[in-house]
């Protein structure tokens, strides 16, 4: 393992505050983007160059770098979406809380039964944050389109975890997330289109008048 | 060989539809259909292969945890995947006269997509000896087939039955996980390949239990029988055709497979599947009589065929528990061979069922008849089917429950006891099964194909094309082959019986097989010769109206309806069947034009599983406020959970 990944790590974390604390709809995508391409370096870094490493760090970079926000950005233009994040939670609230999450991961991080060559190393509290992040975009931003940002989110903290553990974790469990994820932006953009249809507003608030 | 040759027929089936869908539309039917074909051809090559050789084994390493692609094919897995490809290939045919693009611009494409995937997921499950990838084809046949049954997603009765089906599949999943799991800590893996488990402990009762509950589902077994109604009814007839024909048996084959886990089942789960056997089988065939709608009339024929051939299996394992293999060789060669023939004539009947309600247009009973004038091979090829699933001679329903009864007289000459319980029990109640169902054949076909239309659309019928005709005459000669020359499909039999725990003791042994051919080929003989004569004779004969009771205005509605031939059956079983009816009170001389209305309807799922749902609903009512229908709020309910469950299990 390269002395480059803390880092690295360090980057994907201070992405986290980017994302949560941006107010333009743009920044979060960009953001998000960019998370997603540092994680395919990580890959890389982590397994100092092994032909799966490669394989692993191109499909991420490609897909999570490139095609999500690709998709995003179309969404957004297709359904003329204004260009706010709109939170129920305001932006230093929000800040706060992924602050405490980040405390939080490494306080928890230290009480699990780690691998040797994982304790010390921030893969598993960068990971929880990532994750505690995720929840928080999906549970707190109003906009579908930031939902599907949050989705993302979550699942680089999934990713940071499996990349740290990729020999230890069986690749297809990996690349099964990597669909997952795929899957579930595509869902996301149909419902985008679907609701910006129906409801003339991409609030998903506004779902709750589906209820009953 | 064997294994390869029925490898790429998975694959080939599988990717049949979604191949179609690379292509130009006009393509589409052409290049889905032909892979199909080429893949069931294989497949089937491949199955007979295994039924004449020796069982075949082979593993790959796969990286999912636990899971191994390993496959087993032996006598057992050969009939059931021999089926699956004939009866696929067959619907997939009938499809492209049935279920064309131009017809069905919609549908057509979806239909053929997940009609392959639905055959490759029967064909790897039944293949498979390994838990994770018998679960993974179970999924996709599970799932291929709920599209298949919400094909019609416009209409809320097809969307209906789709989510009843759905969530019936659902818990049966669930069962089938829980079986695995248990399997594996008792063996260790998940290879279904295992040797001999004891069945005294404790915790084989438990996976027996969950086994019956997770195939019985599947199966339709009464009274998990409640989405098989309404799923055959409303999905296209080749699909009706492959699920009441081969995918409900792969519930049977599960059961199968789970019962010959066990060295010497206890007696008491021979009885239990004898007594599921018997009540699916009767109550079946008497919701069948009550219905109006032609497809879920043989739906209900679907359970009613089920429980025969649980009865069967209940005899073998009956003949298990008790030390005897005659009986066991009886009542396993029935069933299987009962598996066979039902797939064989219920795929016929669906078929042409759909035909006449594809020139028709309308499954109503009532609104049909007289079909056999403008549709005579339709009706000939339903007329087949009937006399099949009635088990009359001479054809192939008669042979698998002639197996079946020779079991139940077996077990009939026993000292007192549970067996003849079970031999005293069960023949009778076969026999008001194959009464029952003459009675409600009689009925369909009365009032389908003969008399005269009953509406215009009725009268304006024209007789379907080759493509749909074609499959219908090779099911209808596969009845008469295996009703007339039973000896043929023996050594099968006896392949499969060997591979879930017989001693090899031919099924020729056990039942007088030739026998049946000197009785059924003259038997044929003579119905081929009446059946020309009265075609003659109908050729020479004139119209006559019927006597009218003085009544000046007859129309053809005025006939028998299939409701009235039904009223006395359904009258005598009304606490069962529970009859609705709304009749007008006629109480003067010239009474105002009304309506009458009759209903049979499917009381398990909704005089017993609607009301619990509704029950436990307004128990739950107090929770209510946490559904607030706000994504985010539930969100936050998922994070909450998993930092619980991280508290709780660090």
């Amino acid at each position: 393992m390269s002395s480059a990944v803390d880092p690295v790590l360090v980057l994907v974390l201070l992405l986290n505050f980017y994302v949560v604390g941006t107010s333009r709809l743009h920044a979060v995508i960009n953001g998000v983007a960019l998370q997603g391409a540092v994680l395919g370096v990580l890959a890389l870094l982590v397994h100092s160059g092994s032909v799966l490493s490669v394989l692993v760090a191109l499909a991420t970079i490609l897909l999570k770098g490139l095609l999500m926000p690709m998709m995003l950005r179309r969404a957004m233009r297709e359904a003329s979406i204004r260009r706010e994040v709109e939170p129920f939670i305001d932006y230093v609230p929000s800040l706060l809380a992924v602050a405490v999450a980040t405390g939080a991961s490494f306080a928890f991080a230290r009480r699990l039964p780690l691998a040797p060559q994982h304790v010390g190393s921030l893969l598993v509290p960068a990971s929880l944050a990532t994750v505690g992040t995720g929840f928080l975009v999906l549970a707190t931003r109003r906009k579908a389109i930031t939902q599907a940002a949050g989705y993302v989110v979550l699942e680089n903290g999934v990713f940071v975890l499996g990349v740290g553990l990729l020999e230890a974790m069986p690749f297809l469990v990996e690349v099964g997330v990597l669909l997952d994820l795929f899957v579930a932006i595509f869902v996301m953009g149909i419902i985008i289109y679907q609701v910006n249809r129906e409801f003339a507003s991409l609030d998903t608030a506004r779902l709750s008048n589906l209820k009953e | 060989m064997t294994l390869h040759l029925i490898l790429l027929a998975i694959a080939l089936t599988g990717v049949s539809g979604l191949l179609a869908l690379l292509v130009p539309r006009a393509h589409g039917a052409r290049v889905a259909t032909a892979t199909l074909l080429v893949g069931a051809t294989a497949g089937a090559a491949g199955a007979v292969l295994a039924l004449r050789g020796e069982a075949v084994r082979r593993a790959w390493p796969w990286a999912v945890p636990g899971g191994a692609l390993s496959f087993r094919v032996d006598g057992l897995a050969a009939m059931f995947l021999l089926q699956i490809f004939v009866i696929a290939a067959l619907g997939a045919i009938y499809g492209v006269g049935y279920f064309s693009d131009e017809q069905q611009p919609q549908h057509a494409r979806k239909v053929r997509a997940f009609y392959g995937l639905t055959t490759a997921g029967m064909s790897l499950l039944v293949a498979s000896a390994n838990a994770v990838l018998f679960l993974v084809g179970w999924e996709v046949m599970a799932l291929a087939a709920f599209m298949l049954v919400s094909t019609d997603d416009e209409d809320p009765v097809a969307r209906h039955a789709g989510l009843v089906y759905l969530l019936s599949t659902r818990v049966g999943t669930l069962c089938l996980i829980a079986y695995f799991a248990l399997l594996r800590s008792v063996t260790g893996s998940f290879s279904l390949d295992v040797a001999a488990l004891d069945a005294a402990r404790p915790v084989s009762t438990a996976l027996f239990a969950l086994a019956l509950a997770a195939f019985g589902l599947k199966a339709g077994v009464m009274p998990l029988h409640i989405w098989l109604p309404g799923a055959h009814a409303n999905a296209p007839s080749h699909v009706s055709a492959l699920m009441s024909g081969v995918l409900i048996k792969m519930g049977i084959y599960g059961i199968v497979r789970a019962v010959s886990l066990f060295v010497a089942p206890p007696v008491w789960w021979g009885g239990l599947v004898l007594s599921l056997g018997i009540a699916s089988a009767v109550l079946g065939v008497l919701f069948a009589i009550g219905q109006h709608d032609l497809k879920r009339l043989l739906a209900y024929h679907s359970v009613e065929n089920i429980g025969i051939i649980l009865m069967g299996l209940g005899v073998a394992m009956l003949g298990r528990a008790f030390g005897d293999e005659t009986l066991f060789v009886l009542g396993a060669a029935g069933a299987l061979l009962h598996t066979w023939n039902h797939g064989i004539f219920k795929a016929l009947l669906f078929l042409s069922a759909g035909s006449a309600v594809h020139a028709a247009g309308t499954r109503e009973i009532d609104r049909l008849g007289g079909l056999s004038k403008k549709m005579p091979a339709t009706a000939g090829a339903f007329a087949v089917g009937a006399i099949a699933i009635c088990g009359l001679p001479p054809l192939n329903g008669f042979v698998s429950e002639l197996l079946v009864y020779l079991g139940l007289a077996r077990a009939c000459a026993a000292t007192p006891g549970p067996l003849f319980a079970a031999g005293a029990i069960g023949a009778p109640a076969l026999a008001l099964v194959g009464a029952l169902a003459v009675a409600c054949f009689v009925k369909a076909y009365g009032a389908v194909f003969l008399g005269e239309p009953r509406t215009e659309a009725a009268r304006h019928v024209h007789e379907s094309g080759p493509a749909m005709l074609g499959p219908m005459a090779t099911l209808a000669v596969l009845c008469v082959l295996i009703g007339v020359g039973p000896v043929l499909v023996a050594p099968a039999l006896d392949r499969a019986l060997v591979s879930i725990g017989g001693s090899g003791a031919p099924v020729r042994s056990a039942a007088p097989l030739s026998l049946l051919t000197w009785i059924g080929a003259p038997l044929l003989f003579v119905i081929a010769i009446g059946v020309i004569w009265a075609y003659r004779r109908r050729v020479a004969s004139r119209a006559q109206p019927t006597w009218d009771c003085g009544y000046a205005a007859g129309t053809a509605r005025m006939q028998y309806t299939s409701s009235s031939f039904a009223e006395i059956i359904v009258g005598l079983f009304s606490t069962v069947l529970r009859p609705e009816r709304s009749a007008p009170k006629i109480d003067a001389l010239f009474p105002a034009a009304s309506h009458f209305h009759s209903h049979v309807p499917e009381v398990v799922l909704d005089r017993a599983i609607a009301p619990t749902f509704r029950v436990t609903g307004r128990a739950l009512a107090s929770l209510r406020w946490m559904q607030r229908g706000s994504v985010h709020l539930y969100v936050v309910y998922v994070f909450a959970a998993l930092v619980l469950a991280l508290l709780v299990f660090r």
